[in-house]
């Protein structure tokens, strides 16, 4: 019985902490969509490449901060660019042409490492020490420990900057309606490009911290595939949403993994937080902070 | 078709949608059915058939993705699983029970139909992205079924053996005898889809994809339609995965992945969408495409990366040259190559007296 609830708590914790994680990349999702209305497929790929600069920052001997802030500058970079000639010429057309050009962007971006920069995984190591954070029968590895922290921050941060600050205010203006926005006077545009730079910033993180758990190859892009039930249970719009969808779906995967595993030869893993994800959806089809659109013929 | 419509009046709404615009129309498509069925199979080689044979395989995926895309408005990403579900069961259905092709054939078919008709059933509350993601979901919950399920996989590799088709007596071997089994299909499935599409079903379907309140309201039961729009897309990607089946001679499920799923929706995008030419020409170009890249980087990539690592290079510049394809045409052609030709004919069909 004890033994039965100590494996419980381990999975529940590292669930909830590899969900945390889950929910900053899923925050990249969020912004976009919130500001702009697309849904960025190629979020993965945006990880990938953001450890792929780190990594390469560090060895031409930079030190880790510089690497650091070599990725996140190049993402916000790379983000201003891509909203300029991919996404912005693709206002107002159907979602499925949004989807295919974020889907093009990820191709291209998965293509490009392998004949650059080579494809071997290249290690990411962050200066966190060895030792484990033990909460009772739970072991958390350092690099997960700086994972949550930053996770919560950049949440918290997040969650002030829309309700409070002035340029949050004004990006829930440019996402409720474009055009009454633009008549107040906000400078939509600049709003796309503040968007999309905070998405590279959020990415830049999530592929420092997971480049450094998992390791940087171009297998790094496949945690786009992880966030889509994340964004898709918490609501594509609300920042909440993100947090609990990662939630959620951290402890459905390690449970998944502690309890039906041994049944059924691996992978409920990658499954089970699509089965849910489906479950959810027929029930509350804007997930479970999403805001409702009303359609008008 | 390359013709002009000078001295055609129409006079009926029934001549208006025959299937056959001008009387000319007639003999340009005899030509080409003689092309295809004559001249092509007599003159290429074993290699070049095989390329074609794929793309036929293509077409019939292709058209079947354009109908719920295309004409209904609803994005699936997950064409390639309903593909494997009509392998899998053409493949168990061939193997344990010894059914020739054409029980197995519909029977895929039908199975892949039905499972997409499931999928298609979230469709009434959800759309667009949620939508989207919804059907992604249906892909990895299909593979993984596939995967786990030894009753279906066929063990551990997944992957079942299936004999070769038989027609009339004659077993289907060479390149050549697949060719007119598959053109068959290919043909079968552009008259099909030509029809629906022109039909009250067809209809129907335009009027979802453009406004599905509009159309709920005008009388269309768009639980019936958005249903059958899936059922029918489904059961032409079923067929496509017997076909890949039968042509490979084995079904696997890594035929079958997301990639794919993405390749087809890139057929219909660079082709056009809600065009049935669009679909034919998108499913050439992607099918030619990695053939023409490969033949090139082994041609020029020796002078920039080591010979050892050209496959994989080519395997990547795949990935950069499909994704560019991809985002330039959404940005400057949205109607794919279906608009660029045309674009030539309508040029070409007051030359040269272009006002």
């Amino acid at each position: 019985m004890w033994d039965e609830l100590e494996f419980a708590f381990a999975l529940l914790v590292s669930g909830l902490s590899i969900g945390l994680m889950y929910s900053l990349i899923a925050l990249g999702f969020v912004l976009i969509y919130k500001a702009t209305d697309a849904i960025n497929f190629a979020q993965g790929e945006f990880v990938m490449l953001a450890g792929f600069m780190a990594t390469t920052a560090l060895s031409v001997n930079m030190p880790i901060w510089a690497a650091i802030a070599v990725a996140i500058l190049g993402m916000i970079l790379l983000s201003f660019v891509l909203e300029r000639t991919v996404l912005r010429p693709l206002l107002g057309r159907p979602v499925v042409a949004v989807i295919m050009a974020t889907i093009g962007l990820a191709a291209i971006l998965r293509g490009l490492p392998p004949i650059t920069i080579g494809a071997q995984t290249k290690a990411l190591p962050l200066p966190t020490g060895d030792e484990p954070l033990t909460l009772w029968s739970a072991v958390i590895p350092p690099v997960q420990v700086v994972g949550v922290i930053v996770s919560v921050g950049f949440l918290a941060v997040f969650t002030w900057f829309f309700l409070k600050s002035r340029m949050g205010i004004a990006m829930r203006a440019v996402a409720d309606n474009q055009q009454v926005a633009m008549a107040m006077g906000i400078n939509v545009e600049r709003y796309f490009a503040i968007a999309w730079a905070m998405a590279g910033v959020v990415s830049a993180l999530g592929g420092i911290i997971w480049g450094s758990m998992l390791g940087v190859d171009t297998q790094l892009s496949l945690i786009g595939l992880k966030v889509f039930p994340v964004v898709i249970l918490g609501g594509l719009d609300s920042i909440v949403g993100a947090v609990v969808g990662g939630l959620i779906v951290g402890v459905v995967e390690s449970i998944a993994a502690g309890y039906l595993d041994p049944f059924v030869g691996g992978g409920t893993k990658d499954f089970a937080p699509y089965v849910l994800m489906i479950l959810t959806l027929m029930f509350k089809p804007y997930g479970l902070f999403g805001t409702h659109r009303i359609e008008r013929v | 078709m390359l013709h002009r419509e000078s001295g055609v009046f129409k006079t009926s709404y029934a001549a208006d949608m025959a299937l056959y615009p001008l009387p000319i129309a007639r003999w340009t498509v005899a030509a080409v059915l003689l092309i295809f069925v004559v001249v092509l199979p007599l003159s290429l080689q074993e290699y070049y058939l095989s390329v074609i044979n794929l793309v036929l395989i293509a077409i019939v995926g292709a058209l079947g993705l354009n109908i719920l895309v295309g004409y209904t408005g609803q994005i699936s990403v997950g064409h390639a699983a309903f593909m494997s579900v009509g392998a899998y069961t053409a493949a168990n259905l061939a193997v344990h029970l010894h059914l020739p092709f054409w029980v197995t054939l519909p029977a895929g078919g039908l199975m892949a139909a039905l499972i997409g008709a499931i999928v298609g059933i979230p469709s009434l509350r959800i759309k667009g992205l949620y939508l989207a993601i919804a059907t992604l979901a249906s892909q990895l919950i299909i593979e993984w079924v596939i995967n786990h399920t030894p009753a279906i996989s066929g063990g551990a590799q997944a992957s079942i053996e299936v004999p070769r088709p038989t027609v009339f007596g004659v077993e289907l071997k060479t390149q050549g005898e697949l060719y007119f089994f598959l053109l068959a299909f290919a043909v079968a499935a552009v008259v099909a889809t030509l029809n629906i599409v022109r039909s009250r079903i067809g209809r129907a379907f335009v009027a979802i994809r453009d406004q599905d309140i509009a159309a709920e309201i005008i009388g269309i039961n768009i639980f019936r339609y958005k249903l059958l729009s899936f059922a029918i897309s489904s059961f032409y990607a079923g067929v496509c995965g017997v076909l890949y089946t039968y042509y490979f001679g084995i079904a696997n499920y890594e035929a079958f992945q997301i990639v794919v799923s993405i390749d087809y929706l890139a057929m219909i995008i660079i082709g056009g969408l809600g065009s049935v030419l669009g679909s034919i020409l998108g499913a050439i170009f992607v099918t030619m495409l990695p053939i023409a890249i490969r033949i090139v980087v082994e041609a020029f990539g020796g002078y920039f990366w080591d010979t050892a690592a050209l496959s994989a290079v080519a395997a990547s510049m795949r990935l950069i040259i499909f994704g560019l394809l991809i985002i330039i045409f959404l940005v400057v052609e949205p109607e794919g190559l279906n608009r660029l030709w045309r674009n030539i004919r309508n040029y070409f069909r007051v030359w040269p007296f272009s006002y």
